[in-house]
């Protein structure tokens, strides 16, 4: 019952949010479950919106593990996904034909190169401690006009049922592909954390990098490690994009989606400073934020405020998740009871110790 | 003679949650002298001066300056009164010039006379010795010049008083004797100065007057001509000479035979040790005794890696490897339950049952996660064996007390069974109970054949559990101190500087 409660509780914020867009949905016109079957696949709001943020959950799950063992946020992951699916493009556009087993060579040719863009960024940061928003703001600079160039200064078309089929529906299949996509790419997480000690790992690191050391973790390994892992989430999310699209648009291509993965991240309840993760709870905050950009368009805001009406929200979200309401929050709860476990006890104790010599340090600052 | 003290603290008393940090201590400072403060870590030597510049305010007792009761609320109202601090870690900005360091936040106005500023800095910085142009970078002075600057910043205006909170831990021999150099011309201007350090013979190079601090409460004051330096650790450690203390409850361990367990030549780290020869056997339990900063700890990091090892070879059974990072050593059957608990032990935010698993499943591999049930069961035995008090294997490790986290720590190398266990200060900070039954643990362990590496502050428990110590000193080691004979007055003797073996390159 305690673990339940425990891992519970900081899936508390995702899932109200969520809960409150829904209900938002709902009050505007009780159609926004209904559902229609169009050419043998399903369409309807949850359906869109499960397509629409397929993208943005892989990345927000890469983006997690980065956080997590560096204590930053990758922010070239939109411009990586333009990269690795201008080279997914070029090997298809090069082939005779396209087959699956070309579009399966293109994809994994993607991976690689994000894998080599995750390492690229990785050692920037674990090797030369180059803080990540900054090492990863070369790519983010440079990234688009490298697709650009890959593209051979086009917009390559990809004219094809194959790759149209998977960024739509396949045939037979009820359910629009890039969901499948995103559903098998979430198992293969899942079983990745289970079988490895990667949540371990990214974590000690992340709280505590000295400790970790003289556990015999090495730090720059896992962070290298979680930045190539990013690198593949890149690849899979410019693949699942360029499909969808149906063309390589270097300069708009998963546009801005890098500060959305971030924002996913911390509205899962994960801490942007590191340590411990929650990759189920970025996950619910990359389906919240794209039911959130679809509640706006719902509820007919203008699409020139549509931007400024969401980051209001956001700003409310962040601030009802801070450490300081959630501190007063938590003591407006507890103050009522009156017997306190020791182990609070002693933890307060110790925050004494330790909040005396910080007060002091912050009033001799000049 | 009532005249020349300048700072009486009478009956200081402050407490902590939990903790007692200064009962009834008294001190004096007097015009033109140099008093260091001095004590072992934990004695209360850093809240004493945080309640002289106002950090903290006392509980009871009362301080006057000059005569004049005050009652300070902050260090900016101390400074004020003419009581200026120099801290350890240099608090100035790196980045702005000598000059802007050692007026910024002075100036009444919004305005900046440059000239006039550079000109007084110039005059400051000449008058005091302190080789530095205004308009340099701070960064580009040597640690010690930078030193200086925040001691030229604290004592400009009419200062008074000033205090020097370890202001040598960072500086070489050279840099230290220039800032001596300094202090000497502060202190014949009539600045009284208090000095902390726990550094023996640069109290006795500077220092005119002693004041002894143990467990918050006042030893002693004594003049520094007449307390001769194996007193003065004597009072530090709160034993008087001729104790020779009680019982010693271990079985002699003198006569090992066969090959150590450990055994370095000539090892030594990039954090300055300097190389030392160093074995161990099978079943033994030694120590590391000295002072702290005595490079005691530097020393069992080197053995286990913890700092990047910069020479001397090492042999495990015999067997000739090399150790380039702990989880070479862990490989090697080592355990290590660093000094620093919560900087290099706890992972703070992770559950206890992670933080118990955490060595043994690194050494399993990356791709060889302990089941949850097995992780599960590895956690509740050693919270059983060790007797940690936790509300759950999930609860977060910070969340325990001091005592129950080092217990953890423990448990986690007690779960990788090590052949050789070093455990550097496992009972500092916890309470008597504990520290008993880390003792009798430690003594279990080498009945079962594991060896282990004892460091403590406290002499006693060292005596009561370590059959051989190696003693340091400033950083090498200055003795070794067998089973047969072995008193507190003997290893007071080696730290103090009765060294059988001199102590140079």
């Amino acid at each position: 019952m305690r673990r339940v409660k425990a891992t519970g509780f900081h899936l508390l914020l995702p899932l109200s949010v969520l809960a409150f867009l829904v209900v938002v949905n709902v009050i505007k016109g009780v159609d926004y479950f209904s559902l229609s079957v169009i050419n043998g696949a399903l369409y309807g709001n949850i359906p869109n919106i499960l397509f629409g943020a397929s993208e943005l959950v892989v990345l927000a799950v890469g983006m997690t593990l980065v956080t997590s063992s560096s204590g930053g946020q990758d922010i070239s992951v939109g411009v990586a996904g333009a990269i690795t699916s201008s080279v997914f493009v070029a090997i298809l556009l090069g082939a005779d034909k396209i087959t699956w087993w070309t579009i399966f060579a293109g994809f994994l040719a993607g991976c690689a190169v994000g894998v080599l863009i995750g390492a690229f960024n990785g050692s920037l940061v674990a090797v030369f401690k180059v803080q990540p928003m900054v090492a990863t703001l070369i790519l983010f600079t440079a990234g688009r006009s490298v697709a650009f160039l890959i593209d051979g200064k086009l917009s390559p078309i990809l004219a094809n049922d194959l790759t149209s089929r998977i960024g739509g529906v396949m045939p037979g299949v009820f359910i629009q592909t890039p969901i499948l996509l995103t559903a098998v790419f979430i198992a293969l997480i899942a079983l990745l954390l289970k079988t490895t000690n990667l949540k371990l790992y990214a974590q000690s690191v992340g709280v505590n990098e000295k400790a970790a050391r003289l556990n015999g973790i090495d730090p720059v390994a896992v962070k290298l490690l979680t930045f190539m892992l990013l690198g593949v989430c890149t690849a899979v999310a410019g693949f699942i994009a360029v499909c969808k699209a149906g063309r390589h648009d270097s300069v708009n291509l998963l546009k801005y989606i890098e500060m959305d993965a971030i924002l996913a991240v911390a509205i899962g309840g994960n801490a942007l400073g590191g340590g411990k993760f929650s990759v189920t709870g970025s996950i619910i905050g990359a389906y919240t934020i794209e039911v959130l950009n679809r509640t706006l368009l719902r509820l007919e805001v203008d699409t020139e405020a549509i931007k400024a009406v969401k980051a209001v929200f956001i700003i409310v979200l962040m601030v009802l998740a801070s450490p300081v309401v959630r501190g007063y929050l938590a003591n407006a709860v507890r103050r009522p009871r009156s017997g306190t476990q020791t182990g609070t006890v002693a933890e307060e104790a110790e925050d004494g110790w330790v909040s005396a010599p910080d007060a002091f340090r912050g009033r001799e600052a000049p | 003679m009532h005249t020349q003290i300048v700072l009486e603290m009478r009956g200081i008393s402050k407490a902590f949650p939990g903790v007692r940090a200064l009962h009834n201590v008294d001190f004096t400072l007097r015009r033109g002298e140099v008093h260091a403060l001095m004590g072992e870590n934990g004695a209360g030597k850093s809240t004493l001066i945080k309640v002289m510049t106002g950090v903290y305010a006392k509980d009871a007792g009362r301080i006057t300056i000059d005569g004049a009761t005050i009652h300070f609320r902050s260090p900016q109202e101390a400074q004020n009164f003419g009581v200026g601090t120099v801290y350890q870690e240099i608090s100035l900005c790196p980045n702005l010039t000598v000059a802007e360091n050692m007026f910024i936040g002075r100036g009444r106005r919004g305005f900046v006379n440059w000239n006039r500023m550079n000109g007084d800095a110039t005059r400051l910085l000449e008058s005091l010795c302190i080789p530095a142009r205004p308009t340099q970078e701070l960064s580009n002075c040597s640690l010690a010049v930078q030193q200086m600057i925040a001691i030229a910043r604290a004592v400009d205006m009419e200062c008074k008083i000033l205090i020097l909170d370890e202001p040598t831990s960072s500086l070489d021999e050279d840099e230290v004797r220039r800032l001596f150099a300094l202090m000497r011309e502060l202190k014949s201007r009539g600045v009284g100065i208090v000095f902390v350090t726990h550094f023996l013979d640069q109290v006795y190079e500077v220092s005119d007057r002693i004041t002894v601090l143990r467990d918050g409460e006042l030893v002693g004051e004594y003049a520094a001509s007449s307390l001769p330096q194996i007193e003065l650790v004597a009072k530090m450690l709160g034993k008087e000479l001729g104790d020779v203390a009680g019982i010693r409850n271990r079985r002699p361990r003198t006569a090992e035979s066969g090959i150590p367990v450990f055994e370095a030549t000539g090892l030594s780290s990039a954090a300055g040790v300097r190389p030392f020869d160093f074995s161990i056997h099978k079943g033994e339990v030694n120590g590391f005794a000295g002072l702290l900063g005595s490079g005691r700890s530097e020393s069992v990091r080197a053995i286990y890696a913890a700092d990047k090892v910069t020479g001397g070879s090492v042999r495990v059974n015999g067997k000739s490897v090399r150790i380039g990072k702990p989880i070479q050593a862990m490989k090697l059957g080592i355990g290590y339950l660093p000094e620093d608990r919560k900087g290099d032990g706890i992972i703070a935010e992770l559950s206890v049952r992670e933080n118990i698993i955490l060595a043994l499943q690194v050494m399993e591999g990356f791709f060889k996660p302990f089941s949850r049930k097995q992780a599960e069961a590895f956690a509740d035995e050693y919270i059983r064996l060790l007797n940690i008090k936790t509300p759950s294997t999930g609860t977060p490790i910070k969340a325990l007390s001091g005592g129950n986290q080092q217990k953890v720590i423990l448990a986690r190398w007690l779960l990788t069974h090590p052949e050789y266990l070093i455990l550097d200060e496992p009972t500092r900070g916890i309470d008597v109970g504990t520290k008993v039954e880390i003792q009798k643990l430690v003594l279990k362990l080498a009945e079962e054949g594991v060896s282990v590496t004892f460091i403590s502050s406290e002499i006693e428990e060292m005596l009561r559990t370590c059959s051989r110590l190696i003693v340091m000193r400033d950083r090498c080691v200055v003795g070794e101190l067998e089973d047969s004979g072995l008193t507190q007055n003997d290893v007071m003797h080696v730290i103090a500087g009765g060294a059988e073996k001199p102590c140079d390159e």
